[in-house]
């Protein structure tokens, strides 16, 4: 096999640089381990688009930020992803914390947001109703906002093949092959890749894919952990609500997600291992207190799930490492693309197609890069049953022309039959039950997936003519079923008391 | 399209099929019975055990049975049936809109609605289990979908979270399979499921049953590969030291059900707290008159022979309520639960009862005692009633005759409490 470039990683940042690159006319490959796109960091983070008054304005981190944000409404709108800019409040309680609060805006007016400001009093709480009373004062940024964070992952990737850039997903990226201090091919689980140029957006796994090109990094991840609350609680506040942030992290936060349920989270805990996603007894405790500091009545009754996500924390640096690699030709280092990393996505993506501009001009053979003219730059409207239920009869139209349509297997997310095998045919397509659930909310509604998850597993087996037996969760070795009644009995056999007893 | 009916009622499960057999047979005319899978029955397809029916039919059958004494009932008695058609949205006016693959959209307008949508199982993410989320982990109803309906068995080292009556019923039916079930563990004291169940298929299985004890993490990055259970102390909390680790590749989860009642809530119908069902008077009425409400979507029965009885209960309520044959109290009496008595349904009584017919009230205890006397009182504390038991306990629901003192029109409350005799 051969490309022009090879991007390693299907996370929001190797699609959102593999969407940019596709704007010229080569040949891209990116490779994906799992079976699925988003399924690190970009599946288990807060979902939050920041307003960028965190990181420091000399920072990439401040500045990608910052002119990533107002992309996000066209991106949005041109990839049909859920976005949403509620603003974000920081709270404050003490004038401890104002002071805080002022170096915040301060910092945030230096990388450029204008509409930063302190609210205190009666204000605060017509904003926030349910807000801990003894709240005083917060830094209200109305530009920050909430995004479907692995839909935008997905859909980034699936823009990125419509413009022909091909993901291979169950791929493991393994060595890199170096020729005279340049980059000459990769090596994968499925075999040898020729190309010139690698880009290497790894997430967590970065630090080891930069070692093969001799550059050291030591990612060091940060656990963090979140509790989802059914959609009925979406309403309990109305913006992101942070507390005043540490060196380490932005702190536990309150919000609605985009599709109005209620999140809070994430804690911050070093961890050893690259897949420690398990949630704690410690840490739920932790991210309930934490919560509940801001907003004092949380809807425990009605916790549908929880989760983790890792934070690909560089050790001994602050900011994210966007360059080329200065030991091998045709490398480029897209490292320690912890928060703000969703927020700076688009711009991260930009970045990197400038650095392959200069990168091209030092490989040999020179790798020409011209703009293709028949860039697709948005991806056809997909529309979701939930969204009609005010308009049905406009979702009558549809059902009249696809009967799947009018087929609900989700009960809890009001899914369609017609959304599903959409999901499982789309450029990047849903092989296992969390990639439909990721692309269309099946089992991602209070009885998780109880009464869909058979019906799904039944469609993607009809759909891919495949067993029952060889669905899986979230890729090989997550199967759900495994074998066919009155054939494990064949092997084992049954126990009664009263053979025991003889 | 658009259709008028006198009667639709939202679920096909035993609550549904009995209420449109008993509206007929009181004189109900257009009936509609909307279920959202493609057979009827409800749940009851897929408990191919047996047990059902002691009590109705005064024989033991399969749940597929029990369901087909219903169903074929239906043509006969020309009851309009859609199946796979999903109900989005029931109006405080008793508009219904619905969803199915062959009419699109339907908008029907009832005179009567009955809600018997059932309910569902609590899931490990309810209940804050920490640790990993691989594949493995299921619902025990949702285990028993797949083993009986689909013909697949999900897993061949089991561990039992929750004595629940499905989870017992499902670690007897793993275990018939072939697969091994290596402990069930109940959080409580005490089993919350049937006795019989208990015995029936941990007994005689030699499936070990620990009380106290839970599941405190699951391991496993793509599959299960073990769970650590601990003891847990009289607040529920998990005891240092007294971890275990059981290998496993399969959790199964029994610990609890939850009606469904989203419909419900979005038509604007207020819930209990405790049952997380509508609040309903004797006839399982809602508070918007002419919805009514039965089966597990108002509260969880032990048994479905439990939910066909409430599903007639409504059946004749709704032929007076059409035919406008009833009279109300001059004041509701509230029935008030009282000492170790989680719930009571009906929550209060709103009609002069015509015949002298026998009101029956249904509750479920906090706490198992023995030999005890369920006292009902008024609000001055007047004995109205007493009634003796050998065992209460929070799996078995509980029920008591009203006595006829319910013909005094100034009585406000009756207090239930149950106490030691």
């Amino acid at each position: 096999m051969k490309a022009d470039v090879v991007i390693i990683g299907g996370g929001v940042i190797g699609a959102s640089i593999a969407r940019e690159l596709s704007r010229f006319n080569i040949n891209i490959i990116l490779l994906e381990k799992e079976d699925d796109v988003a399924m690190g960091t970009s599946k288990g983070n807060s979902g939050i688009i920041h307003a960028g008054y965190n990181a420091d304005f000399k920072t990439l981190k401040g500045q990608l930020n910052i002119k990533s944000n107002s992309r996000f409404d066209k991106l949005c709108r041109d990839l049909k992803v859920r976005f949403k800019r509620i603003g974000s409040l920081v709270a404050g309680f003490n004038e401890e914390d104002l002071k805080k609060l002022r170096e915040l805006k301060e910092n945030g007016e230096k990388n450029g947001i204008k509409n930063l400001e302190i609210i205190k009093g009666h204000k605060l709480f017509e904003l926030e109703p349910n807000l801990n009373p003894q709240a005083k004062y917060a830094l209200y940024a109305p530009s920050a906002g909430i995004i479907f964070p692995y839909k935008f992952t997905i859909a980034l990737a699936d823009n990125a093949v419509i413009n022909g850039v091909k993901v291979l997903l169950e791929t493991e990226a393994q060595d890199i092959r170096i020729k005279e201090k340049q980059v000459c091919g990769i090596l994968t689980s499925r075999g040898l890749i020729e190309t010139r140029v690698i880009i290497n957006a790894a997430g967590l796994y970065a630090d080891e894919i930069a070692k093969t090109a001799g550059d050291s990094f030591k990612i060091s991840p940060l656990k963090g952990e979140y509790h989802l609350f059914d959609k009925q609680w979406g309403n309990l506040v109305n913006h992101i609500i942070f507390p005043i942030p540490t060196k380490l992290s932005k702190g536990i936060l309150v919000t609605p997600t985009v599709h109005n349920n209620l999140l809070i989270g994430p804690n911050s805990c070093r961890v050893k291992e690259k897949d420690d996603l398990a949630t704690t007894r410690a840490g739920t405790q932790e991210v309930y207190e934490g919560a509940r500091k801001l907003i004092p009545h949380l809807p425990h009754q009605d916790l549908i799930n929880s989760f983790a996500g890792l934070r690909a924390d560089i050790e001994g640096r602050e900011d994210f490492v966007i360059e080329a690699s200065k030991k091998v030709r045709g490398f480029i280092n897209v490292v320690g693309i912890e928060s703000p990393g969703l927020s700076s996505a688009p711009a991260i993506g930009e970045m990197v197609s400038n650095i392959l501009k200069e990168v091209v001009q030092k490989i040999s053979p020179r790798l020409e890069l011209n703009y293709r003219d028949d860039f697709v730059e948005t991806l056809p409207e997909q529309p979701r049953f939930a969204d009609y239920l005010d308009r049905t009869d406009e979702w009558q139209e549809i059902v009249k022309k696809d009967a799947d349509y009018g087929e609900i297997i989700c009960r809890c997310e009001k899914v369609s039959k017609g959304e599903i095998l959409r999901a499982i045919h789309q450029p990047v397509p849903a092989r296992s039950l969390d990639a439909i659930k990721r692309r269309v909310r099946a089992g991602m509604g209070r009885c998780q997936g109880g009464f869909c998850s058979p019906k799904v597993l039944k469609i993607l087996s009809e759909e891919l003519k495949i067993s029952p037996l060889k669905i899986t969760k979230k890729g090989i070795g997550s199967e759900i079923l495994k074998t066919e009644t009155k054939e494990m009995i064949k092997e084992t056999g049954v126990k009664f008391k009263d053979e025991a007893k003889v | 399209m658009k259709l008028k009916y006198d009667l639709v009622i939202i679920g096909g499960g035993p609550a549904g099929l009995a209420v449109a057999l008993e509206a007929r047979r009181n004189t109900v005319k257009d009936i509609l019975l909307l279920e959202r899978d493609k057979y009827l029955g409800g749940i009851l397809p897929q408990c191919i055990h047996n047990g059902f029916g002691l009590q109705y039919f005064k024989e033991e059958l399969t749940g597929p049975e029990y369901a087909e004494r219903f169903i074929t009932k239906l043509n006969d008695n020309q009851i309009d049936v859609k199946t796979k058609t999903m109900v989005i949205k029931v109006t405080s006016d008793k508009r219904i809109i619905a969803i199915n693959r062959n009419d699109g959209l339907l908008h029907i307008q009832a005179k009567a609605v009955v809600l018997a949508m059932g309910c569902r199982e609590k899931t490990r993410e309810a209940i804050a289990i920490p640790g990993n989320r691989p594949a493995g982990i299921f619902t025990a109803g949702t285990a028993q979908r797949y083993i009986n309906i689909e013909g697949y068995i999900p897993g061949r080292e089991v561990v039992v979270l929750g004595s629940g009556d499905i989870g017992m019923i499902m670690a007897r039916r793993m275990t018939l399979e072939g697969a091994r079930v290596k402990a069930v563990l109940e959080i409580m004291p005490f089993s919350t499921g049937l006795i019989r169940n208990r015995v029936q298929c941990l007994d005689d299985f030699n499936i070990p049953l620990k009380f106290n004890h839970t599941i405190t993490r699951i391991e496993g990055e793509r599959r299960v590969k073990r769970v650590t259970v601990a003891r847990v102390d009289k607040n529920l909390q998990a005891i240092p030291g007294t971890e275990e680790e059981i290998s496993c590749d399969t959790i199964l989860l029994s610990v609890g059900l939850i009606p469904e009642n989203e419909l419900t809530g979005e038509s604007g119908i207020k819930l209990d707290p405790i049952t997380r069902g509508p609040i309903v008077n004797e006839n399982r009425e809602t508070e918007i008159e002419g919805i009514f409400a039965c089966g597990n979507v108002l509260h969880v029965h032990d048994l479905a022979d439990f939910v066909t009885e409430e599903g007639k209960i409504v059946g004749r309520a709704i032929g007076e309520y059409l035919k406008r044959n009833r009279k109300f109290r001059s004041q509701p009496i509230k029935i008030v639960p009282g000492e170790n008595i989680a719930y009571v349904v009906p929550q209060h009584i709103d009609f002069i009862i015509p015949d002298r017919k026998k009101i029956k009230i249904f509750m479920r205890v906090k706490k198992p005692v023995e030999k005890v006397k369920i006292n009902l009182l008024d609000d001055k504390g007047k004995l109205l009633g007493s009634y003796k038991k050998r065992i209460v306990t929070p799996g078995e629901m509980v029920s008591v005759y009203l006595p006829e003192i319910l013909l005094d029109d100034k009585l406000k409350n009756i207090i239930i409490s149950i106490k030691k005799d």
